[in-house]
Protein backbone atom coordinates (compact mmCIF):
# COMPACT_ATOMS: atom_id res chain seq x y z
CA UNK A 1 0.00 0.00 0.00
CA UNK A 2 1.52 3.43 -0.71
CA UNK A 3 2.86 4.99 2.19
CA UNK A 4 1.03 8.35 1.63
CA UNK A 5 -2.77 6.40 1.28
CA UNK A 6 -1.26 4.90 4.77
CA UNK A 7 -0.56 8.24 6.01
CA UNK A 8 -3.96 9.69 5.20
CA UNK A 9 -5.51 7.17 6.14
CA UNK A 10 -4.59 7.38 9.72
CA UNK A 11 -5.01 11.12 9.92
CA UNK A 12 -8.81 10.28 8.95
CA UNK A 13 -8.95 8.01 11.68
CA UNK A 14 -7.28 10.54 14.09
CA UNK A 15 -9.04 13.41 13.18
CA UNK A 16 -12.59 11.59 13.11
CA UNK A 17 -11.35 10.24 16.95
CA UNK A 18 -10.16 13.72 18.19
CA UNK A 19 -13.64 15.23 17.29
CA UNK A 20 -15.56 13.06 19.71
CA UNK A 21 -12.99 14.12 22.79
CA UNK A 22 -15.09 16.37 24.88
CA UNK A 23 -13.90 19.62 24.51
CA UNK A 24 -13.03 23.07 26.91
CA UNK A 25 -15.73 25.96 26.80
CA UNK A 26 -16.00 28.24 24.74
CA UNK A 27 -18.27 31.31 24.18
CA UNK A 28 -20.05 29.19 21.40
CA UNK A 29 -20.16 25.79 22.86
CA UNK A 30 -21.58 24.61 26.03
CA UNK A 31 -20.18 25.22 29.21
CA UNK A 32 -21.59 21.50 30.42
CA UNK A 33 -23.55 18.82 28.78
CA UNK A 34 -25.54 16.11 30.96
CA UNK A 35 -27.08 13.12 29.31
CA UNK A 36 -30.23 12.03 30.55
CA UNK A 37 -31.40 8.36 29.44
CA UNK A 38 -34.74 8.06 29.91
CA UNK A 39 -37.52 5.51 28.82
CA UNK A 40 -38.93 6.49 25.02
CA UNK A 41 -42.87 6.98 26.29
CA UNK A 42 -41.35 10.05 27.86
CA UNK A 43 -39.27 11.19 24.19
CA UNK A 44 -41.61 14.18 22.89
CA UNK A 45 -42.23 16.04 27.08
CA UNK A 46 -38.48 15.46 27.88
CA UNK A 47 -37.18 16.81 25.03
CA UNK A 48 -39.10 19.92 25.84
CA UNK A 49 -37.84 19.98 29.39
CA UNK A 50 -34.66 20.11 28.02
CA UNK A 51 -35.61 22.95 25.60
CA UNK A 52 -36.80 24.61 28.76
CA UNK A 53 -33.89 23.82 31.16
CA UNK A 54 -31.25 25.08 28.17
CA UNK A 55 -33.38 28.18 28.32
CA UNK A 56 -33.28 28.70 32.17
CA UNK A 57 -29.46 26.99 32.38
CA UNK A 58 -27.54 29.04 30.03
CA UNK A 59 -24.15 27.79 28.87
CA UNK A 60 -26.01 24.25 29.59
CA UNK A 61 -26.75 21.36 26.95
CA UNK A 62 -28.76 18.29 27.59
CA UNK A 63 -28.67 15.22 25.50
CA UNK A 64 -31.09 12.37 25.73
CA UNK A 65 -30.80 8.79 24.85
CA UNK A 66 -33.83 7.15 24.71
CA UNK A 67 -34.97 3.81 24.69
CA UNK A 68 -36.68 0.81 26.12
CA UNK A 69 -36.11 1.12 29.96
CA UNK A 70 -34.69 -2.09 29.94
CA UNK A 71 -32.05 -1.54 27.34
CA UNK A 72 -31.33 1.39 29.30
CA UNK A 73 -31.02 -0.65 32.68
CA UNK A 74 -28.39 -2.75 30.50
CA UNK A 75 -26.55 -0.21 29.32
CA UNK A 76 -25.64 1.71 32.70
CA UNK A 77 -24.98 -1.89 34.51
CA UNK A 78 -22.53 -2.40 31.50
CA UNK A 79 -21.00 1.09 32.38
CA UNK A 80 -22.56 3.77 30.08
CA UNK A 81 -21.79 7.18 30.93
CA UNK A 82 -24.67 9.29 32.00
CA UNK A 83 -26.44 11.95 34.79
CA UNK A 84 -30.01 11.14 34.85
CA UNK A 85 -32.26 7.94 34.90
CA UNK A 86 -35.96 7.90 34.30
CA UNK A 87 -37.60 4.50 33.81
CA UNK A 88 -41.36 3.94 32.88
CA UNK A 89 -41.28 1.29 35.74
CA UNK A 90 -39.91 0.65 39.21
CA UNK A 91 -38.66 -2.46 39.06
CA UNK A 92 -35.90 -1.59 36.37
CA UNK A 93 -34.98 1.47 38.75
CA UNK A 94 -34.78 -1.29 41.30
CA UNK A 95 -32.32 -2.59 39.59
CA UNK A 96 -29.93 0.44 39.49
CA UNK A 97 -30.39 0.80 43.22
CA UNK A 98 -29.95 -2.74 43.87
CA UNK A 99 -26.64 -2.62 41.86
CA UNK A 100 -25.55 0.59 43.52
CA UNK A 101 -25.51 2.87 40.26
CA UNK A 102 -27.93 5.32 42.11
CA UNK A 103 -27.10 8.48 43.67
CA UNK A 104 -29.86 9.25 45.50
CA UNK A 105 -33.58 7.58 46.72
CA UNK A 106 -35.33 7.65 43.21
CA UNK A 107 -38.70 9.81 43.12
CA UNK A 108 -41.93 9.36 41.27
CA UNK A 109 -42.46 12.30 39.00
CA UNK A 110 -44.92 11.21 36.70
CA UNK A 111 -48.07 8.51 36.21
CA UNK A 112 -48.99 6.86 33.14
CA UNK A 113 -51.91 4.41 32.09
CA UNK A 114 -52.82 1.86 28.92
CA UNK A 115 -54.39 2.40 26.38
CA UNK A 116 -55.51 0.38 23.49
CA UNK A 117 -53.91 1.66 19.91
CA UNK A 118 -55.63 0.60 17.03
CA UNK A 119 -55.51 2.06 13.37
CA UNK A 120 -56.96 5.22 12.49
CA UNK A 121 -61.20 4.51 11.83
CA UNK A 122 -60.35 1.30 14.25
CA UNK A 123 -61.42 -0.66 11.14
CA UNK A 124 -61.63 -3.92 13.17
CA UNK A 125 -63.79 -2.33 15.72
CA UNK A 126 -61.57 -3.18 18.45
CA UNK A 127 -63.47 -2.03 22.06
CA UNK A 128 -61.64 -3.66 24.84
CA UNK A 129 -59.49 -5.82 25.92
CA UNK A 130 -61.11 -9.17 25.47
CA UNK A 131 -61.31 -7.94 21.39
CA UNK A 132 -57.48 -8.57 21.24
CA UNK A 133 -58.05 -11.90 21.70
CA UNK A 134 -59.74 -12.75 18.59
CA UNK A 135 -57.99 -14.67 16.60
CA UNK A 136 -57.36 -13.43 12.84
CA UNK A 137 -56.26 -10.14 14.34
CA UNK A 138 -52.76 -9.20 14.40
CA UNK A 139 -51.58 -7.70 18.17
CA UNK A 140 -48.28 -6.53 18.71
CA UNK A 141 -47.19 -6.36 22.40
CA UNK A 142 -43.86 -4.49 24.28
CA UNK A 143 -41.52 -8.05 25.10
CA UNK A 144 -41.82 -8.74 28.48
CA UNK A 145 -38.85 -7.51 29.52
CA UNK A 146 -39.66 -3.82 29.02
CA UNK A 147 -42.24 -1.91 30.97
CA UNK A 148 -45.28 -1.24 28.89
CA UNK A 149 -45.10 -5.37 28.32
CA UNK A 150 -44.79 -5.90 31.89
CA UNK A 151 -47.69 -3.66 32.72
CA UNK A 152 -49.99 -5.03 29.60
CA UNK A 153 -49.34 -8.66 30.99
CA UNK A 154 -50.86 -7.32 33.78
CA UNK A 155 -53.73 -5.66 32.23
CA UNK A 156 -54.13 -8.62 30.14
CA UNK A 157 -53.99 -10.94 33.55
CA UNK A 158 -57.02 -8.45 35.21
CA UNK A 159 -58.93 -8.91 32.03
CA UNK A 160 -58.44 -12.58 32.31
CA UNK A 161 -57.76 -12.44 28.47
CA UNK A 162 -54.79 -14.32 26.60
CA UNK A 163 -53.39 -12.98 23.76
CA UNK A 164 -51.02 -14.19 21.77
CA UNK A 165 -49.41 -11.57 19.82
CA UNK A 166 -47.62 -11.74 16.52
CA UNK A 167 -44.55 -9.86 17.50
CA UNK A 168 -42.81 -8.72 20.97
CA UNK A 169 -41.29 -5.20 20.52
CA UNK A 170 -38.51 -3.79 21.91
CA UNK A 171 -40.15 -0.19 23.17
CA UNK A 172 -42.68 1.08 22.79
CA UNK A 173 -42.53 3.49 20.08
CA UNK A 174 -42.05 0.31 17.80
CA UNK A 175 -45.19 -0.84 18.94
CA UNK A 176 -46.95 2.18 18.00
CA UNK A 177 -44.85 2.34 14.94
CA UNK A 178 -46.26 -1.34 13.47
CA UNK A 179 -49.81 -0.04 14.15
CA UNK A 180 -49.32 3.27 12.36
CA UNK A 181 -47.51 1.83 9.47
CA UNK A 182 -50.76 -0.95 9.44
CA UNK A 183 -48.70 -3.84 10.23
CA UNK A 184 -50.49 -4.68 13.22
CA UNK A 185 -54.79 -4.00 14.14
CA UNK A 186 -53.72 -3.27 17.43
CA UNK A 187 -51.12 -3.24 20.30
CA UNK A 188 -51.28 -1.94 24.00
CA UNK A 189 -49.09 1.58 24.41
CA UNK A 190 -49.25 4.40 27.01
CA UNK A 191 -51.95 6.68 26.93
CA UNK A 192 -49.22 9.48 26.34
CA UNK A 193 -48.07 7.32 22.99
CA UNK A 194 -51.81 7.59 21.49
CA UNK A 195 -51.93 11.32 22.10
CA UNK A 196 -48.71 12.12 20.92
CA UNK A 197 -49.20 9.84 17.87
CA UNK A 198 -50.55 10.62 14.22
CA UNK A 199 -52.72 8.02 12.37
CA UNK A 200 -53.29 5.81 14.93
CA UNK A 201 -56.42 6.19 17.29
CA UNK A 202 -56.97 4.74 21.54
CA UNK A 203 -59.62 2.85 22.65
CA UNK A 204 -59.69 3.16 26.51
CA UNK A 205 -59.15 0.78 28.75
CA UNK A 206 -61.73 0.73 32.45
CA UNK A 207 -59.61 1.78 35.24
CA UNK A 208 -60.67 -1.56 37.10
CA UNK A 209 -58.66 -2.69 34.18
CA UNK A 210 -55.93 -0.61 33.66
CA UNK A 211 -52.48 -0.34 35.01
CA UNK A 212 -50.78 2.49 36.69
CA UNK A 213 -47.29 3.34 35.50
CA UNK A 214 -45.35 4.75 38.07
CA UNK A 215 -41.93 6.77 36.51
CA UNK A 216 -39.50 7.41 38.51
CA UNK A 217 -36.29 9.20 38.20
CA UNK A 218 -32.57 9.84 39.62
CA UNK A 219 -29.28 10.98 39.63
CA UNK A 220 -26.83 8.67 38.60
CA UNK A 221 -23.62 7.73 40.93
CA UNK A 222 -20.83 8.27 38.37
CA UNK A 223 -22.57 11.43 36.92
CA UNK A 224 -20.28 13.75 35.97
CA UNK A 225 -22.15 16.87 36.73
CA UNK A 226 -24.17 15.55 39.95
CA UNK A 227 -24.98 19.46 40.66
CA UNK A 228 -26.73 20.04 37.29
CA UNK A 229 -27.97 16.62 37.27
CA UNK A 230 -30.29 17.29 40.38
CA UNK A 231 -30.85 20.19 39.44
CA UNK A 232 -32.54 18.93 35.44
CA UNK A 233 -34.41 16.37 38.42
CA UNK A 234 -35.30 18.94 40.51
CA UNK A 235 -36.81 20.89 37.42
CA UNK A 236 -38.72 17.74 36.57
CA UNK A 237 -40.72 17.69 39.54
CA UNK A 238 -41.20 21.38 39.68
CA UNK A 239 -41.50 23.00 36.54
CA UNK A 240 -41.65 19.87 34.20
CA UNK A 241 -45.12 19.02 35.35
CA UNK A 242 -46.66 21.51 33.68
CA UNK A 243 -45.13 20.16 30.37
CA UNK A 244 -45.74 16.23 31.37
CA UNK A 245 -49.55 17.50 31.97
CA UNK A 246 -49.63 18.80 28.63
CA UNK A 247 -48.61 15.71 26.73
CA UNK A 248 -50.85 13.22 28.69
CA UNK A 249 -48.99 12.70 31.99
CA UNK A 250 -50.72 12.62 35.35
CA UNK A 251 -49.20 13.79 38.25
CA UNK A 252 -48.08 11.39 41.05
CA UNK B 1 3.27 -5.50 10.29
CA UNK B 2 2.21 -3.14 13.09
CA UNK B 3 -0.81 -1.81 11.22
CA UNK B 4 -1.88 -5.50 10.86
CA UNK B 5 -1.14 -6.52 14.59
CA UNK B 6 -3.38 -3.91 15.38
CA UNK B 7 -6.32 -4.73 12.95
CA UNK B 8 -6.06 -8.39 14.26
CA UNK B 9 -5.97 -6.95 18.00
CA UNK B 10 -9.30 -4.73 16.70
CA UNK B 11 -10.99 -8.27 16.06
CA UNK B 12 -9.54 -10.64 18.69
CA UNK B 13 -9.56 -8.30 22.17
CA UNK B 14 -13.40 -8.21 22.03
CA UNK B 15 -13.54 -12.24 21.63
CA UNK B 16 -11.13 -12.49 24.35
CA UNK B 17 -13.73 -10.12 26.78
CA UNK B 18 -16.56 -12.05 25.89
CA UNK B 19 -14.96 -15.38 26.91
CA UNK B 20 -13.85 -13.64 30.08
CA UNK B 21 -16.99 -13.06 30.63
CA UNK B 22 -18.82 -16.57 30.23
CA UNK B 23 -20.16 -17.81 33.23
CA UNK B 24 -18.63 -21.08 32.56
CA UNK B 25 -20.42 -23.00 35.31
CA UNK B 26 -24.21 -22.72 34.71
CA UNK B 27 -23.56 -22.13 30.82
CA UNK B 28 -24.44 -25.88 30.06
CA UNK B 29 -27.80 -25.01 31.94
CA UNK B 30 -28.44 -21.89 29.90
CA UNK B 31 -27.97 -23.53 26.69
CA UNK B 32 -30.45 -26.24 27.59
CA UNK B 33 -33.68 -23.51 27.86
CA UNK B 34 -36.16 -24.24 25.48
CA UNK B 35 -35.88 -20.64 24.58
CA UNK B 36 -32.43 -20.80 23.33
CA UNK B 37 -32.61 -24.32 21.43
CA UNK B 38 -35.55 -22.49 19.52
CA UNK B 39 -32.98 -19.31 18.38
CA UNK B 40 -30.71 -21.65 17.72
CA UNK B 41 -33.05 -23.99 15.43
CA UNK B 42 -34.76 -20.99 14.19
CA UNK B 43 -31.40 -18.92 13.22
CA UNK B 44 -29.50 -21.96 11.54
CA UNK B 45 -32.96 -22.72 8.94
CA UNK B 46 -33.64 -19.03 8.42
CA UNK B 47 -29.72 -18.55 7.70
CA UNK B 48 -29.63 -21.46 5.24
CA UNK B 49 -32.53 -20.75 3.47
CA UNK B 50 -31.67 -17.56 2.98
CA UNK B 51 -28.09 -18.07 1.47
CA UNK B 52 -30.13 -21.32 -0.88
CA UNK B 53 -32.51 -19.15 -1.88
CA UNK B 54 -29.08 -16.34 -2.38
CA UNK B 55 -27.63 -19.33 -4.57
CA UNK B 56 -30.90 -19.57 -6.89
CA UNK B 57 -31.62 -15.99 -7.43
CA UNK B 58 -27.70 -14.77 -7.51
CA UNK B 59 -25.99 -17.15 -9.49
CA UNK B 60 -27.50 -16.15 -12.56
CA UNK B 61 -27.98 -12.36 -11.34
CA UNK B 62 -24.17 -12.66 -11.39
CA UNK B 63 -24.00 -14.62 -14.57
CA UNK B 64 -25.96 -11.79 -15.96
CA UNK B 65 -24.19 -8.93 -14.57
CA UNK B 66 -21.06 -10.31 -15.75
CA UNK B 67 -21.81 -11.80 -19.00
CA UNK B 68 -23.99 -9.48 -20.61
CA UNK B 69 -24.41 -5.66 -21.51
CA UNK B 70 -27.71 -4.49 -21.77
CA UNK B 71 -28.95 -0.59 -21.36
CA UNK B 72 -29.43 0.21 -17.84
CA UNK B 73 -27.05 -2.44 -16.66
CA UNK B 74 -25.00 0.20 -13.88
CA UNK B 75 -28.09 0.96 -12.40
CA UNK B 76 -29.64 -2.45 -11.71
CA UNK B 77 -26.33 -3.38 -10.44
CA UNK B 78 -25.93 -0.90 -7.90
CA UNK B 79 -29.86 -1.53 -7.38
CA UNK B 80 -29.17 -5.52 -6.77
CA UNK B 81 -26.25 -4.30 -4.43
CA UNK B 82 -27.64 -1.46 -2.35
CA UNK B 83 -28.78 -3.57 1.04
CA UNK B 84 -24.94 -4.08 1.45
CA UNK B 85 -24.84 -0.42 1.98
CA UNK B 86 -28.23 0.26 3.56
CA UNK B 87 -28.95 0.02 7.10
CA UNK B 88 -30.48 -2.62 8.25
CA UNK B 89 -33.26 -1.13 9.38
CA UNK B 90 -34.02 0.75 6.34
CA UNK B 91 -33.64 -2.64 4.38
CA UNK B 92 -36.61 -3.58 7.01
CA UNK B 93 -38.78 -0.83 6.50
CA UNK B 94 -38.22 -1.29 2.96
CA UNK B 95 -39.49 -4.74 3.09
CA UNK B 96 -43.13 -3.34 4.64
CA UNK B 97 -43.51 -0.84 2.40
CA UNK B 98 -43.02 -3.75 -0.59
CA UNK B 99 -44.11 -6.89 1.11
CA UNK B 100 -46.26 -5.87 3.97
CA UNK B 101 -50.19 -5.74 4.56
CA UNK B 102 -50.11 -2.52 2.88
CA UNK B 103 -47.22 -2.26 0.57
CA UNK B 104 -46.86 -3.06 -3.19
CA UNK B 105 -46.79 -6.33 -3.48
CA UNK B 106 -48.04 -7.58 0.24
CA UNK B 107 -51.62 -6.05 -0.56
CA UNK B 108 -52.24 -8.06 -3.45
CA UNK B 109 -50.27 -11.15 -2.13
CA UNK B 110 -52.56 -11.26 1.15
CA UNK B 111 -56.57 -10.44 -1.04
CA UNK B 112 -55.62 -12.84 -3.55
CA UNK B 113 -53.45 -15.44 -2.14
CA UNK B 114 -53.71 -15.10 1.69
CA UNK B 115 -49.98 -14.67 2.38
CA UNK B 116 -48.66 -12.85 4.97
CA UNK B 117 -45.23 -12.68 5.28
CA UNK B 118 -44.71 -9.68 8.37
CA UNK B 119 -44.38 -11.21 11.60
CA UNK B 120 -43.60 -15.19 10.22
CA UNK B 121 -40.81 -17.03 9.69
CA UNK B 122 -40.72 -17.13 6.06
CA UNK B 123 -40.49 -13.06 6.52
CA UNK B 124 -37.21 -13.68 8.93
CA UNK B 125 -36.05 -15.84 6.15
CA UNK B 126 -36.79 -12.67 3.48
CA UNK B 127 -35.20 -10.42 5.55
CA UNK B 128 -32.14 -12.21 5.69
CA UNK B 129 -31.74 -12.86 2.21
CA UNK B 130 -32.41 -8.84 1.44
CA UNK B 131 -29.43 -7.92 3.09
CA UNK B 132 -27.42 -11.11 2.45
CA UNK B 133 -27.69 -11.95 -1.03
CA UNK B 134 -25.73 -8.94 -2.69
CA UNK B 135 -22.35 -10.83 -0.89
CA UNK B 136 -23.19 -13.94 -3.10
CA UNK B 137 -23.42 -11.73 -6.08
CA UNK B 138 -20.34 -9.70 -6.10
CA UNK B 139 -18.05 -12.37 -4.98
CA UNK B 140 -19.92 -14.59 -7.86
CA UNK B 141 -19.48 -11.98 -10.28
CA UNK B 142 -15.91 -11.24 -9.22
CA UNK B 143 -15.56 -14.74 -9.79
CA UNK B 144 -16.86 -14.92 -13.06
CA UNK B 145 -15.39 -12.05 -14.30
CA UNK B 146 -11.63 -13.07 -13.49
CA UNK B 147 -11.96 -16.35 -14.97
CA UNK B 148 -10.88 -17.38 -18.07
CA UNK B 149 -14.00 -17.45 -20.98
CA UNK B 150 -11.27 -19.36 -22.90
CA UNK B 151 -12.46 -22.94 -21.64
CA UNK B 152 -15.90 -21.65 -22.13
CA UNK B 153 -15.37 -20.81 -25.83
CA UNK B 154 -13.11 -24.40 -26.20
CA UNK B 155 -16.63 -26.61 -24.50
CA UNK B 156 -18.67 -24.64 -27.52
CA UNK B 157 -16.87 -25.56 -30.27
CA UNK B 158 -16.47 -28.60 -29.35
CA UNK B 159 -20.27 -29.07 -29.16
CA UNK B 160 -21.53 -28.72 -25.68
CA UNK B 161 -25.07 -27.47 -25.17
CA UNK B 162 -25.44 -23.87 -22.91
CA UNK B 163 -26.32 -26.06 -19.78
CA UNK B 164 -23.48 -28.51 -20.35
CA UNK B 165 -20.54 -25.38 -20.83
CA UNK B 166 -22.42 -23.67 -17.53
CA UNK B 167 -22.59 -26.57 -15.73
CA UNK B 168 -19.09 -29.06 -16.27
CA UNK B 169 -17.03 -25.84 -17.24
CA UNK B 170 -18.45 -22.46 -15.90
CA UNK B 171 -19.67 -23.34 -12.07
CA UNK B 172 -16.56 -25.16 -11.68
CA UNK B 173 -13.97 -23.17 -12.35
CA UNK B 174 -15.99 -20.14 -10.55
CA UNK B 175 -16.33 -22.55 -7.22
CA UNK B 176 -13.91 -20.80 -4.89
CA UNK B 177 -16.13 -17.62 -5.80
CA UNK B 178 -19.33 -19.57 -5.02
CA UNK B 179 -18.30 -21.00 -2.24
CA UNK B 180 -16.48 -17.90 -0.64
CA UNK B 181 -19.92 -15.89 -1.43
CA UNK B 182 -22.47 -18.69 0.03
CA UNK B 183 -20.32 -18.55 3.44
CA UNK B 184 -20.13 -14.58 3.26
CA UNK B 185 -23.97 -14.43 2.39
CA UNK B 186 -24.72 -16.87 5.16
CA UNK B 187 -22.79 -15.38 7.69
CA UNK B 188 -24.52 -12.37 7.02
CA UNK B 189 -28.12 -13.58 6.85
CA UNK B 190 -26.81 -15.29 10.53
CA UNK B 191 -26.17 -12.44 11.90
CA UNK B 192 -29.02 -10.09 10.70
CA UNK B 193 -30.97 -7.87 13.19
CA UNK B 194 -32.42 -4.23 12.50
CA UNK B 195 -34.12 -5.78 9.00
CA UNK B 196 -35.17 -9.18 11.23
CA UNK B 197 -37.09 -7.16 13.95
CA UNK B 198 -38.11 -4.52 11.39
CA UNK B 199 -39.84 -6.81 9.12
CA UNK B 200 -40.54 -9.89 10.85
CA UNK B 201 -40.88 -8.63 14.47
CA UNK B 202 -39.76 -10.83 17.10
CA UNK B 203 -41.50 -13.83 18.78
CA UNK B 204 -39.98 -16.95 20.48
CA UNK B 205 -39.75 -19.67 18.11
CA UNK B 206 -40.99 -18.14 15.06
CA UNK B 207 -39.23 -14.97 14.07
CA UNK B 208 -36.48 -14.21 17.34
CA UNK B 209 -33.39 -15.35 15.76
CA UNK B 210 -30.09 -15.21 17.83
CA UNK B 211 -29.05 -12.10 17.49
CA UNK B 212 -32.76 -10.87 18.08
CA UNK B 213 -32.50 -13.60 21.41
CA UNK B 214 -29.30 -12.35 22.38
CA UNK B 215 -30.61 -8.44 21.98
CA UNK B 216 -33.52 -9.23 24.50
CA UNK B 217 -31.43 -11.45 26.83
CA UNK B 218 -29.10 -8.73 27.68
CA UNK B 219 -31.58 -6.81 29.34
CA UNK B 220 -33.09 -9.42 31.54
CA UNK B 221 -30.53 -12.21 31.59
CA UNK B 222 -26.89 -10.91 30.96
CA UNK B 223 -25.64 -14.28 31.86
CA UNK B 224 -27.56 -16.43 28.72
CA UNK B 225 -27.10 -13.41 26.27
CA UNK B 226 -22.81 -14.28 26.85
CA UNK B 227 -23.60 -17.62 26.49
CA UNK B 228 -26.03 -17.32 23.25
CA UNK B 229 -23.36 -15.14 21.64
CA UNK B 230 -20.61 -17.89 22.28
CA UNK B 231 -22.79 -20.24 20.61
CA UNK B 232 -23.38 -18.07 17.87
CA UNK B 233 -19.27 -17.70 17.46
CA UNK B 234 -18.76 -21.34 18.04
CA UNK B 235 -21.43 -22.45 15.04
CA UNK B 236 -19.90 -19.39 12.66
CA UNK B 237 -16.12 -20.17 13.46
CA UNK B 238 -16.57 -23.85 13.14
CA UNK B 239 -18.24 -23.11 9.37
CA UNK B 240 -15.37 -20.64 8.90
CA UNK B 241 -12.21 -22.73 9.17
CA UNK B 242 -13.66 -25.95 8.24
CA UNK B 243 -14.25 -24.24 4.39
CA UNK B 244 -11.09 -22.70 5.08
CA UNK B 245 -9.01 -24.53 2.48
CA UNK B 246 -12.05 -24.80 0.24
CA UNK B 247 -12.43 -20.56 0.41
CA UNK B 248 -8.88 -19.85 -0.10
CA UNK B 249 -7.71 -22.72 -2.96
CA UNK B 250 -7.44 -22.68 -6.16
CA UNK B 251 -10.11 -25.64 -7.52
Amino acid sequence: MPARLVAALIAIAAIGGACSLPEGPSPSRPSATITVFAASSLSAAYTTIGTDFEKTHPGVRVTFSFGGSSTLVAQIEQGAMGDVFASADQPNMQKLVDAGLTAETPRVFARNRLEIVVAAGNPKHISSLADLSHSGLVVVLCAPAVPCGRYAAQALQKAKVTVKPASQEADVKAVLSKVALGEADGGIVYATDVKAATGVQGVPIPAALNVVADYPITVLKDSPKAALARAFVDDVLADGQRTLARYGFTSP
Amino acid sequence: MILASAGAAFFIVPLIGLLLRTPWASAWHQLGSPEVLAALRLSLLASVSATSIAVILGVPLAWTFARLTFPGRAVIRALTVLPMVLPPVVGGVALLYAFGRRGLLGASLAAAFGIHLPFTTAGAIMAETFVAMPFLVITVEAGLRSMDTRFEDAARSLGANRWTVLWRVTLPLVRPSLVAGAVLCWARALGEFGATITFAGNLPGRTQTMPLAVYLALETNPDAAVVLSLVLLAVSLAVLIGLRDRWLGAS
